[in-house]
Order: structure tokens, then sequence, then C-alpha cells
């Protein structure tokens, strides 16, 4: 700047621009429209990750939901006593001689006489198909109810009963005329019948608690299965996993976050409860095969055994959790129980745990959710199993057999039946809110009681 | 009596020692606790923990090695049985333990009496029949030597189960009055039942480690035997996979690794940009208010569990491709293909991708993207040309640790991909993965102890260390990272 004899000429002349502010010239538009491109390119990753949860959960909903409702029969049935007890003492273990075929046969006259009585033709049928638009499984329920209740013999009562799994297709647009004359097991004849019976008031859709109380059916009907058997399993592994992780994670990572000296074991813990929560869930059944059945004994499907093996897999997602709520205490809480001479594991007892109480218990609360919805190491210790019988009350109980929902979901995937589709889909349903419930749970408790320091 | 009273029983002896300890500190102090080195209830703890947790240890111990070694008594009973021969021991024991059972059942409904069964002869009474009266159906008739097996084990396992009775009430009674004994004015009371707590801890975080030898011994012990009755080579190099459960059968695991390896590489072509795309677009574009409400709502995607994607797989994604591209395109119809597992998983993993990269990128400091907004480049620019270079070996970690969790996935290959093992590039065809391999070859009525369930293990223990292998680095390189900005 001291030399002022070149003067303003002297510098570079900058060529004039080629184009104004209020005129974008070519490189200009270029890069415009590339950010523009690239921000769009973001939007619509966005747009279809979003699509892809929405075409999820909009499939299995609308799939799933007609589960929820089921076709139901109510006619009157006369339970003559010639047939159903012949001793004529009520006694049920004389009784149950009678097997379902005897009940079939109840069933099957008491719907016919109430088609006669409402005047429905039944051309074009034999007494079989009209029999046929009834559940496999309603003489069975019968039975039971029946059995249950013995001084019901010779009366006539208005029992409901499940239509079958085809013709409560048929109600809910899975089963057309068209499949059915395809379908061996249900001929265009019985849904016209099933179609009557509708608008004769006998037969009519609604809501099916069956789906959640009853436990499974076998591959021929879909219509009795239910997720009875299956919700109690996964109840009593939750508990199994609640009951053993919650200690087990919350000293665990209490040891970790206060005490650990920095040393060998230390890190060598660090590193495995890291890679634990890394290694796939399928490991974890395999080790459970392998150490609490083949090693320990323990029975196969039991859920005493799943409980142990999403213990095993729950407890690195639930320590890393509960390390960081305990890491979130702030330091000056330490010191001051210290300084009014607590011990350091009363510090930590009395004072950082409490405060660190609600963001363990979230952690928990994930870990138990991701923990309900685990299926693959099920299958390995056997909890495929076609179970039919609840299991007993714990703690016996937890060593029964029984399904689990995600399990259940999967063994029904494999039926034949079409009708096994749609319950799959209503389990998952049933499955998710379990899930949504367990992690509003988890939101509720952090707003409610996180702590910023 | 069950473990569960006895552990109900030495719980109710711990808290009656923790009442009594707390009164007896008081009284050795005459009174007064202020003359106590620790608070009452501190010398009532100890005597808590000391009559408790040793016996409950003990009665653990005592719960895992007994079945091992009534095993080992039982079988010595059977004859034709060699040492070494697992499968055939296995086989003996489950029909002991059924005939067992089957006995315990008879007697506790009273088809059978115990004094009878001492002198009890199976070839002479119909045992069989006797069972199946009380549920216990039994495939052939009871042999001698097994039934007499099923007594001795009967009476092991009575025996043994009054033994652990005894022996777990002794170490509790012992726990209580060593503890009891100790109680003085002087005794630091806190000091020991503190310590006493912190060993308690450790011992609950090495059930992490703990958890690792398991897995790995119990991958590494049954690999071996696999390789024992079939050659490694022809595992690792074979290109056919036909398991026949008669026996000369191929267990070749590389059409099971190629099938894996395209589903993962497909899923990752779909989650990579998508995931990496709206982790830009919410960390650099989107306002305060977007990002709240959209990022959790792609994460619901990772807490959606896998069955739920197995089940849209299989009944939307794999039919919708089957006829839209497959069938028209001539390619195939089979609804279960590598590309419906490999879509699928590819949304199951974009929260994986995205969440861990929109970390990485929101860790690259200000400044530098300051530094290149101010030097005249656009937004875009700035992201590939700084941000995205400086975030690479991050977003290298994540993608590494998606690839992880997409070679371990189960539900997903089970339902979606199929289950023919096959070498094949057509992304339509049905082809099957390592996961899906160790599902079907343990699950079913197999043999335990044949080659066909044993590779299971093998196979385990293949993508065991795959994954481990890809967490280990993806997790250094991510740390690597890290340490760089902070």
């Amino acid at each position: 700047m001291t030399d002022v004899s070149g003067g303003p000429a002297a510098l570079p002349v900058s060529k004039p621009r080629r184009g104004s502010l209020l005129t974008q010239d070519a490189l200009t538009r270029r890069r415009n429209a590339a950010e523009a491109r690239f921000k769009a390119c973001g939007a619509v990753a966005i747009t279809l990750s979003m699509l892809a949860l929405v075409w999820l959960l909009f499939s299995i909903i609308s799939i799933g939901s007609p589960a929820f409702r089921q076709t139901f029969l109510t006619i009157p049935i006369e339970l003559p006593e010639a047939k159903l007890d012949k001793s004529g003492t009520r006694d049920p273990a004389a009784m149950a001689k009678v097997t379902t075929v005897g009940y079939a046969a109840v069933i099957q006259a008491a719907l016919t006489k109430a088609i006669k009585e409402k005047g429905i033709s039944t051309d074009g049928l034999t007494p079989k198909d009209i029999a046929g638009i009834v559940s496999l499984e309603a003489p069975a329920q019968l039975r039971n109810h029946v059995l249950a209740n013995p001084d019901l013999v010779g009366q006539t009562i208005d029992f409901e009963i499940l239509a079958n799994g085809r013709v409560d297709g048929f109600f809910k647009g899975r089963v057309t005329m068209e499949s059915a004359r395809l379908d061996s097991n249900i001929k265009p004849g019985q849904l016209v019948l099933a179609q009557q019976l509708v608008e004769a008031g006998i037969m009519a859709q609604r809501f099916n608690w069956g789906f959640i109380t009853f436990p499974d059916a076998s591959d021929q009907r879909p219509e009795a299965a239910g997720l009875g058997v299956a919700i109690i399993g996964s109840f009593y592994m939750m508990i199994v996993v609640l009951v053993l992780s919650l200690p087990i994670g919350v000293a665990a990572s209490v040891y970790l976050e206060e005490f650990a000296p920095k040393n060998r074991l230390t890190d060598l813990i660090e590193v495995n409860i890291a890679n634990l929560a890394a290694v796939p869930s399928i490991v974890f059944g395999i080790l459970g095969l392998a150490v609490f059945i083949n090693f320990a004994g323990l029975p196969q499907s039991a859920p005493i055994v799943g409980g142990l093996v999403l213990t095993l897999m729950t407890l690195p997602r639930i320590i890393i959790p509960a390390r960081a709520a305990l890491k979130s205490v702030p330091p000056s809480i330490r010191d001051a129980a210290l300084g009014v001479g607590a011990s350091r594991l009363q510090s930590v007892f009395h004072h950082v745990l409490p405060l660190a109480a609600p963001g363990i218990l979230t952690g928990m609360i994930i870990g138990l959710a991701q923990a309900l919805g685990e299926t693959a190491p099920l299958l390995l210790i056997g909890m495929v199993a076609f179970v039919r019988d609840y299991p007993g009350m714990p703690i016996d109980g937890f060593f029964d057999p029984a399904s689990a929902l995600p399990v259940q979901v999967f063994s029904w995937t494999v039926r034949g039946d079409p009708g096994f589709v749609e319950r799959a889909s209503g389990a998952i349903i049933v499955l998710l809110v379990f899930l949504l419930v367990m992690n509003a749970v988890a939101i509720i408790l952090r707003r409610r009681f996180e702590r910023r320091w | 009596m069950s473990a569960g009273l006895l552990s109900l029983t030495v719980l109710a002896v711990a808290i009656a020692g923790y009442i009594l300890g707390r009164r007896r500190a008081v009284s050795v102090a005459g009174g007064d606790a202020r003359k106590l080195h620790s608070l009452p209830s501190y010398h009532g703890q100890s005597v808590f923990l000391f009559t408790a947790v040793p016996a409950f240890v003990l009665m653990i111990f005592w719960l895992l090695a007994q079945p091992v070694y009534i095993e080992n008594r039982v079988t010595a009973l059977i004859p034709n049985i060699e040492a070494d021969d697992a499968a055939a021991r296995e086989l003996a024991m489950a029909d002991v333990r059924r005939v067992a059972s089957g006995l315990d059942l008879a007697i506790a409904q009273g088809a059978l009496r115990q004094a009878d069964l001492d002198t009890l002869q199976a070839g002479a009474t119909d045992l069989r029949g006797k069972l199946a009266g009380v549920g216990v159906a039994l495939g052939a008739d009871v042999s001698q030597y097994t039934f007499e097996a099923a007594r001795e084990y009967r009476a092991l396992k009575g025996s043994l189960g009054i033994g652990m009775a005894l022996a777990v009430l002794a170490a509790a009674a012992v726990g209580f009055v060593f503890a009891r004994s100790r109680i003085s004015v002087a005794f630091r009371a806190r000091n020991v039942s503190e310590s006493f707590v912190i060993a308690m801890l450790i011992g609950a975080s090495l059930v992490a480690v703990l958890t690792t030898f398991g897995i790995i011994f119990s991958l590494v012990f049954e690999t071996w035997h696999f390789f024992e009755l079939y050659p490694a080579r022809d595992f690792f190099f074979s290109t056919t996979w036909s398991p026949r459960f008669g026996g000369g059968s191929s267990l070749g695991i590389l059409p099971l690794l190629w099938g894996t390896l395209y589903v993962s590489v497909i899923a990752l072509l779909v989650a990579v940009p998508i995931g990496l795309l709206s982790a830009i677009y919410l960390s650099e574009y989107a306002s305060r208010r977007f990002r709240t409400f959209v990022k959790p709502l792609i994460e619901i995607l990772a807490g959606i569990p896998t069955i739920v994607y197995g089940l849209f797989a299989l009944i939307t994604v794999g039919p919708l491709l089957r006829d839209w591209f497959a069938q028209p395109m001539g390619l195939g119809n089979s609804s279960s293909s590598v590309m419906t597992a490999g879509i699928v998983m590819g949304i199951m993993v974009i929260p994986f991708v995205s969440s861990l990269s929109d970390d990485i990128i929101n860790a690259v400091p200000q400044s530098m993207r300051d530094g290149s907004l101010g030097l005249g480049a656009t937004p875009s620019e700035t992201i590939r040309k700084v941000v995205l270079p400086a975030a690479l070996p991050g977003v290298v970690g994540a993608i590494l640790l998606a690839a992880s969790r997409a070679i371990g996935e189960t539900m997903i290959v089970v339902m979606g991909a199929g289950a023919a093992a096959r070498l094949s590039m057509n992304p339509f065809e049905a082809m099957t993965t390592v996961t899906v391999k160790i599902v079907s070859q343990l699950t079913g009525d197999t043999e335990f102890g044949s080659p066909e369930t044993l590779v299971a293990f093998a196979l385990g223990l293949t993508l065991f260390i795959i994954t481990l292998g890809l967490n280990v680095i993806a997790l250094a390189i991510v740390r690597k990272y890290r340490e760089q900005y902070e």
C-alpha cells in the first residue's frame, strides 16, 4: 500500500462478472439445480422409509384385523339323554365315553332342524355338506361345555358354535364363489346356504374373544385357533427375564460404572458386553440348546428355558442404557454423600441409584420389549411345538411346554390353510399392541422423571 | 423337597438371621447402638448375606452337577453302549428318563406302589401297558436293563434331592452361626457386608463373560464333534448342500454363504442409500420440528420385531415381486426369493444406517461446514466435499454394523428367502442362508449327534466369527474416528 505510483490501474483487471445478482449465469444455475436435486434425494429417502413403515403396518393390519371377528351360528341344540348320557347318572366320567363324533351328530341334527324351521332350501347339498359349514372344533366345544355342566343333558340350549373357516373366510372376502369351485373343502352351495343363514339371523359375525383366549388348533380348523397358550408362555418368559435380568443387569452396571478399577478384567467385561449386544440372536438359541437343554437337562419348549436364553440376550442391551443412566448422575451427588460420611456403597445405593432409576427402568422396559418380539432363538429350543394345554401356575408352569407370541406367528405361517395367514397377522397385531404399550410406558417414564442436570 | 420350596426355606432362615443379627448387635452393645462400630442393620445384613448367598450358590452348582452325575451312573448300568458313543447314550438316557417319569406318574396316580416297584420285573409285568394307562406312551416294550436303569435313576434322583436339601440347609445354618458369632461391639459389619455386596456385583458383571465363554465353548465343542464325523475340507469347499438323514449327505457351506452374502448385499443396496440420504437430510436440511417428528418414526423400524418383517415378506412383498417382476420377466415363479428377503431386510436395516450416520455427521465440527459455506459452496457441495469425507470412516463403520446385522438376521430369511441351497445369480430365485439352515437342522425330531444336526453348530460358529469380526472392525473404525474431533 506504500507504492502509490501504480494506482488502481496496475491491479489485475478482473473481468466483469458474467451476469448480475438479478440474473443467474449457467454455472450458478447448474449448481443450484444440483443443490435442489440433492435436497430432493434426501426428501425422497425419508419419504421412502416412511412409506415402507406405513406399507408394512398397513398390510399387516389390513390382513390381520379380520382375525378379531369370527362367524358364529347360534342355534337351539337339543341334548338327548339317550345319546349323551346312557347311564342317566350325569356323571362326567361316564359321559366322557361319548366322543366328539356323538356330539357332531347332535349338532348336525340341530342344524338341520333349524334350517328347516326357517324354510331355507338345501337342494343339492348332502347332510354332510350342511354339517360342513360348522367348524370341526364345534363338537369338542359342545362336549366340553356339556361335561362341565352335566345337568344340561336332556334340555335344549341355545349354543353358539363356530362356523367353518372357509365359511368365515367367505364373509371376510377371503373365499369367493369362484375359489370355492376349485376348493375341495367347500362347495359354492354351502356358501349360498351360509348367506341364507345370515339373512335368517342364525349366523352372524361378532368380536372373537376366543382368538385371544383359545389355545392353538390343528391344521384343519383355523377358526378355532387362538393365542391363549402363546400369551401365557410369553408372559412367563417375560417374568423370568425380568426377575433375572433386572438384578443382574443393575448390579453389573453399578459395578462397571461406579466401582470397577481400570484393569484387564474390567476391559474384558466391557468388550464382552459390547460384543454380546451384537451377536446374532440365533447364536443365543444354539447356546440355549447346548447348555440349558442338552447339558443341564431342562425340558424343551418350556418358558424357563426361553426366559433364560432371552435373559442372556437382553442383559447387554439393559446394561448399556443402565450405565448411561448412572453416568448422567452428576459427580457432585456422590461427592456430597461421601462428604457427609457415607461409604461408597451407601452413596451409590442411597443416592445415585434412585436418581438413575427412571433411566434404568426405561432401558429395562425397552429391553423387555425387544425380548418379547424375539423369535429365532426360541425356534431352536423347541418352542415351535404344537401345544394345546395351558401351562400350569408359576413356578411349576415355567417348566410346562408352552408357545410364545412371535413363535406362534411363525408356526401359523407354515400351516397349509389360508385362514392361518389371517391369524398370523392378527397375532402380530396383538404383539405390536403389547410392544406399543411397553414403549409408551417407557416414554412416559422418561418424560415424567427424566432430570436434566 | 423341591428347589422352589428349598429356596423359600433358605430365604426365610436368612430373613430370620437378619432380625436375630440386628437384635443381637443391639443387645451386645447393651441397648445403646451408638457403641457399635456399624449400625445394627449392617450386622443383620451381614448375617443375612452369609446365610443366604453360600446356600444359594451351593444349590445352583448342585442342580447343575446332579444331572451329569446321574447320567454317568445310570448309563453305566446299560450294556451295549460304547463309552464314547454320545448319540447312543443320549438315546438310551431319553428312554430311561421317559420310563422314570412314567413310573413317577404311575405312583402318583396310584397305579403302582413304591414297594411293588422294588420287586417288579420288567418282563413279567406289562409295564408298557401300565405306563400307557397313566398317559406315557412308549415306542417299544421296556427292556429289563432300561427298567433297572430307570429304577436307579429314580432312586438316585430321590436320594440326591434329599442330599441337596440337607447340604443347602447345612450351608445356611453354618453361615448363620458363623456370621452371628462374629457380632461384637467392634465388629466392622458395614465393611464386611459391603465387600460381600461388591463381590456379588462383580459376580453379576461376570455373567456377560460367562455367556461369551458358554457360546464359544458350546459352539467349538460341538463343531469339533462335527469335524470328527465329517471332513472339514468338504464342509468349507464343497459346493453342494444336500443333507440326507439316512447318511451320505453332502454338507458344503459355500451355497449357504453365497445366499447369505447375496441377501445381505441386496439389503445394503436398499438400506445404505436410503439410510445415508435420510441421515444427511435430517442433520443438514431438516427443521428442528421435522427432525424431532421424523427421527423417532424411522427408529420405529428398528423396534419392530423381525417376525413382523418376515410375515411382511411372506404375504406382501414376495407375491408382489413374483407377480409384477419375476413372472413377467420370466425369471422364476417363486414368491420367496433373494430379492424378497433382501428388500425387506433392507427396510429393517435402514434405521441402523441412518441413526448411526446421523450421530457421526453431527459429530463433524460446525466450523468445517462454516468454512466451506463461507467460501461460497452450496450446502450440497459442503456435504459432499467436506462433511462426508470427514465422516466417512464412521459411516463405513455404520455400514459394517448394518452388514453384520443383516448376516445374522434369521426370521426374514427363514420366511422370505426359501430353503433351497443354490449357487445362482438370479435374484428372483429362492436361495437359502446360513441362519435358515441352522434353524432347519436343529428343529424337528432329529437324532442329536448325527453330522446333519451337528453341522448347525459349525454353521453357528462360522456365523459367530463373521459377525464378531465385522463388529470388531466396525467398532474400531468408529472409535478411532470419534477420537479425532474430541
